[in-house]
């Protein structure tokens, strides 16, 4: 069972979208261009579709989070779909029913698609293993593992922004890698994009020890690490960190590693700012930099309905022969 | 169980086989004689000698049954996973006639009581010997000393604290001290909880892509540091139980060149495996400490060969389904070992990582020695444990052929060429593959 | 391959049926909605020549469709452009070849998410047997019997041109 052949059905469909790695640029492509169509609904009156009326879509968030899974509602709503939204805290969890039960439970509801969010590296893929023939999986972030419809968002925006030829782009991931699912999805989704530098900035507690099987070039500092960049993504820094001895404070991140006017110099003058949110200012980031025109942080939400929609139908659509 | 009720002399044959038994230096085609749990003769049919059961060794090879170091039986405590009596059974179909398991049964191993009751249950299934290990720390909680001498008695082979952390270094020095002076050694297990801190993959390029929280390199090698620093303090001997690191093992080895008191073992899964079988969050590799490189792999395999390692164990875990129903972080860590010992022991030998002669050595007196007891020889006198078994007989490990209650195994589906044909212990046919 | 008569001949003769039309039912100033892609095509045509002042719309119904669990996605779609409310107003719908039907629902769906127009008169360029469902056009171009392996296809924008293939 790898990654390519639980996510691809035997017609090259896609079927779970649980993560960038397994999949090709074709498909990213596709995916990029059904976005698109999408995309143009959002700014018209009539801003649902029927497409997947009838369709019930849960949205299994064993980790809470309420912007991830509002996007994932609304696009799911503008598709015409039902959808459910399940929290389980630890307490239920612990409660005594296990994610294979409760995955038991919500089937025999005849759902057809889970959106899920897990506090565990692989917990989309397990639970993409264990669902049946007719049901689909999309991740909403595992552990530190993968968060491919943010990935995805972010590659549709630099698209937008820069262009479809990702060769002659140099992008800079900044901040916590380590931890970090997003930046992993990320720098998958780049590669597959072929695009032209991909580099990853952090100090060194918070960058993966082998972090160069993770296909970027590493940078310690800031400055030499987004020079010349086209785009720059910054990441969010968890206050947990402090406490992990792994930083000593806020402030000397922000010192070495927040993006500035200033510093942003470094890079190509015609910069795009990106962050997933949400945004701690003065951390990552001051306002300058979050508010200003380089920022397309606002249009990142945007694009996050739009790309979510167009996985969630094509991952419901199955491709069979045509009939006369 | 073939023996005439009423007649305690027992007195079986064994003929046809290739006797191996690396204790003395014996490699030949030779009958065996056993009578009263004990051997007689090799070789010789002993003057006056009635055969009362006669065990056909044809095209199979006779070597001392193997003594298996680290097995947990999950009794008392955890016996929805398996137990004294079903692994018993799975040890013997293995040719495993005595193994060891480690104090951290529930309630915890430091109390004789405890430790009779594991001998006892096991003589009363039958099947296979087990010797415990005491815990070192009351409770194995690292604080206090456990009643040693009073565990050693009771029949355990040596002390360990399991896998329990172990932080308080001077506790560790004392413990260690306590423990030499009854002379019983110590299984340590190298493992620094602080900076393996809660992962559950080896820190490495797989770890650091599928985003799972790594065990680094040093979490084994610092450990092993300072417990060889302290066991030069003390002079306690010690045995490192199933290291998994290259390094680890330069570390022993140079140590034991030094003439440390210092014996090593590694678990079967270490020599096959490695990090890039998790790949696919496939939680049967999900294993505590954590399946390296491949090179690591590499220099464990070099390191059994070298005798660096004098013992060859499975490190069973057994568990039931649930247990490895989940997403891999929150799986249960743990390979049901005992059924593939041998099998994959002398698959090493087969890819020629070892000789037949190492590898029956690293399971009957390598073991043996390390545990210090009189056992995993055909010497003349000796107790008749007995492993026979067919080297060139395929078959496939699934879930018919598995003994053991625990099916959680990546080995699961292999072909396995070489199997157990039977097993004597105390001179008594405890299995026989029909 | 075949070619059919000059397209534009065909178009003509819609304008002026459809001129009557209107004229006759009273159903006046109505607005015009071509379908993508041939359906707009014809429908620009038609829209110069019936003289319709308000822009002329476009729909694209994939979204829309029945067979979408079928076929899967399609991935480049025009946003639909109607700059006009449809509520209370008469709407022409302009199609390039009228076969089973469902493409015809699949638009009448789609205007009715977007107002309540008080009429909708379909004009379609081609029409051919094997409908699916109970639609039918109020003016059609030509009609054209085709065997059951083959298919007719607009070309265009410039020139436009009917070609009947064989269905790969």
């Amino acid at each position: 069972m790898n990654n390519q052949g639980l996510q691809i059905d035997d017609r090259g469909r896609l079927r779970h979208f649980l993560s960038i790695s397994g999949l090709n640029r074709q498909l990213l492509t596709e995916i990029l261009d059904t976005a698109e169509s999408f995309a143009g609904l959002t700014e018209q009156t009539v801003k649902k579709v029927p497409l997947l009326r009838g369709k019930t879509i849960v949205n299994l968030f064993f980790e809470a989070s309420t912007r991830t899974r509002t996007t994932f509602e609304l696009a799911a709503k503008r598709l015409s779909a039902d959808v459910l939204n399940i929290n389980i805290t630890q307490s239920s969890a612990v409660k005594g029913e296990t994610l294979l039960d409760t995955l038991r439970n919500l089937e025999a509801m005849h759902v057809d698609m889970f959106v899920v969010r897990h506090a565990d590296s692989g917990a989309a893929h397990f639970i993409a293993g264990k669902v049946a023939p007719h049901v689909s999986v999309i991740n909403a972030g595992d552990g530190r593992h993968s968060h491919p419809t943010q990935a995805m968002l972010d590659m549709f925006t630099i698209r937008r922004v820069k262009g479809p030829d990702f060769g002659r782009l140099r992008v800079a991931i900044v901040g916590d890698i380590l931890h970090s699912r997003v930046a992993r999805s990320q720098i998958h989704a780049l590669n597959l994009l072929n695009t032209g530098e991909v580099r990853i900035v952090a100090p060194r507690t918070l960058m993966p020890a082998h972090a160069e099987a993770l296909g970027a070039q590493i940078y310690h500092d800031l400055r030499t690490g987004i020079r010349d960049v086209d785009v720059v993504i910054m990441l969010r820094l968890q206050r947990e960190r402090m406490q992990g001895a792994l930083l000593p404070s806020e402030h000397e991140y922000y010192e070495l590693f927040g993006l500035t006017e200033k510093k942003l110099a470094h890079a190509s003058p015609d910069v795009t700012v990106m962050h997933p949110g949400p945004i701690n200012r003065g951390v990552e980031m001051d306002s300058e930099v979050a508010d200003g025109p380089r920022s397309v942080i606002l249009e990142q939400v945007t694009h996050g309905i739009a790309v979510r929609m167009a996985v969630m139908s094509m991952a419901m659509s199955r491709r069979k022969d045509r009939d006369e | 169980m073939g023996i005439v009720p009423g007649n305690n002399r027992n007195r079986i044959c064994i003929h046809g086989g290739r006797v191996i038994d690396p204790a003395n230096a014996i490699d030949a085609l030779q009958d065996v004689y056993l009578a009263d749990g004990r051997i007689v003769s090799l070789g010789n049919r002993p003057d006056g000698f009635e055969t009362d059961q006669e065990i056909d060794a044809g095209n199979c090879i006779v070597c001392p049954g193997l003594i298996d170091l680290g097995v947990r039986v999950r009794e008392p405590g955890q016996e929805h996973k398996a137990s004294i009596a079903t692994e018993s059974l799975a040890a013997a179909s293995g040719g495993v006639t005595t193994l060891c398991c480690p104090p951290d049964t529930d309630p915890v191993t430091d109390t004789p009581a405890v430790a009779e009751l594991v001998r006892l249950r096991a003589e009363t299934a039958g099947k296979t010997r087990i010797v415990p290990l005491g815990a070192l720390t009351r409770g194995l909680a690292g604080e206090q000393l456990s009643e040693m001498a009073a565990l050693a008695r009771a029949g355990c082979a040596g002390v360990s604290n399991a896998m329990r952390p172990l932080v308080n270094t001077l506790v560790q020095r004392r413990a260690l001290e306590y423990a030499s002076t009854f002379d019983l050694t110590v299984f340590l297990h190298a493992n620094d909880h602080a900076l393996a801190n809660k992962g559950c993959a080896h820190e490495g390029r797989v770890a650091a892509r599928l985003g799972l929280p790594g065990i680094p390199e040093a979490a084994e090698t610092a450990a092993v540091a300072r417990d060889l620093a302290l066991i030069e303090q003390t002079g306690v001997r010690a045995h490192f139980c199933r290291l998994t690191t290259g390094r680890a093992a330069r570390m022993v080895a140079r140590a034991q060149f030094d003439g440390a008191p210092i014996t090593a073992d590694v678990a079967v899964p270490y020599l096959f495996l490695s990090e890039v079988d998790i790949s696919d969050f496939d939680s049967r590799c999900h294993v505590i400490p954590p399946l390296r490189t491949v090179e690591d792999r590499q220099r464990l395999r070099e390191a059994l060969q070298n005798g660096v390692f004098s013992a060859l164990c499975s490190d069973h875990q057994p568990h039931e389904p649930d247990a490895k129903l989940g997403p891999f972080p929150s799986t249960e860590p743990g390979i049901s070992g005992l059924d593939t010992l041998l099998p994959l022991g002398l698959r090493l030998v087969n890819e020629h990582a070892l000789d037949l002669d190492e590898l029956i050595h690293r399971l009957t007196c390598g073991p043996a020695g390390i545990l210090g007891l009189p056992y995993g020889t055909l010497s003349i006198g000796a107790t008749a444990d007995i492993c026979i078994f067919n080297p060139e007989l395929n078959w496939q490990l699934d879930t018919h052929s598995m003994r053991s209650n625990g099916h959680n195994t990546p080995f699961m589906g292999w072909e396995m060429q070489g199997r157990v044909t039977h097993t004597l212990l105390n001179g008594e046919l405890v299995y026989s593959l029909d | 391959m075949t070619e059919l008569d000059d397209t534009g001949i065909i178009i003509d003769g819609m304008a002026k049926q459809l001129q009557e039309l209107v004229t006759r039912t009273g159903r006046n100033d109505p607005a015009m909605v071509g379908i993508h892609t041939g359906g707009v095509w014809v429908a620009r045509q038609l829209h110069a020549q019936l003289n319709i002042s308000e822009p002329l719309g476009s729909l694209d119904i994939s979204f829309y469709r029945d067979d979408f669990t079928r076929i899967g996605m399609n991935p480049v779609v025009q946003p639909s452009q109607l700059p006009f409310s449809l509520d209370n107003r008469h709407i022409i719908l302009v199609d390039d070849v009228l076969h089973t039907g469902r493409t015809i629902r699949a638009a009448l769906n789609e205007l009715f998410d977007y107002g309540r127009p008080a009429s909708i008169m379909l004009a379609a360029l081609i029409e051919r047997d094997g409908r699916e469902l109970p639609i039918q056009a109020n003016v059609v171009g030509r009609h054209v019997d085709l065997q059951p392996d083959e298919h007719i296809k607009l070309t265009g924008p410039d020139p436009l041109r009917l070609e009947i293939k064989l269905t790969p």
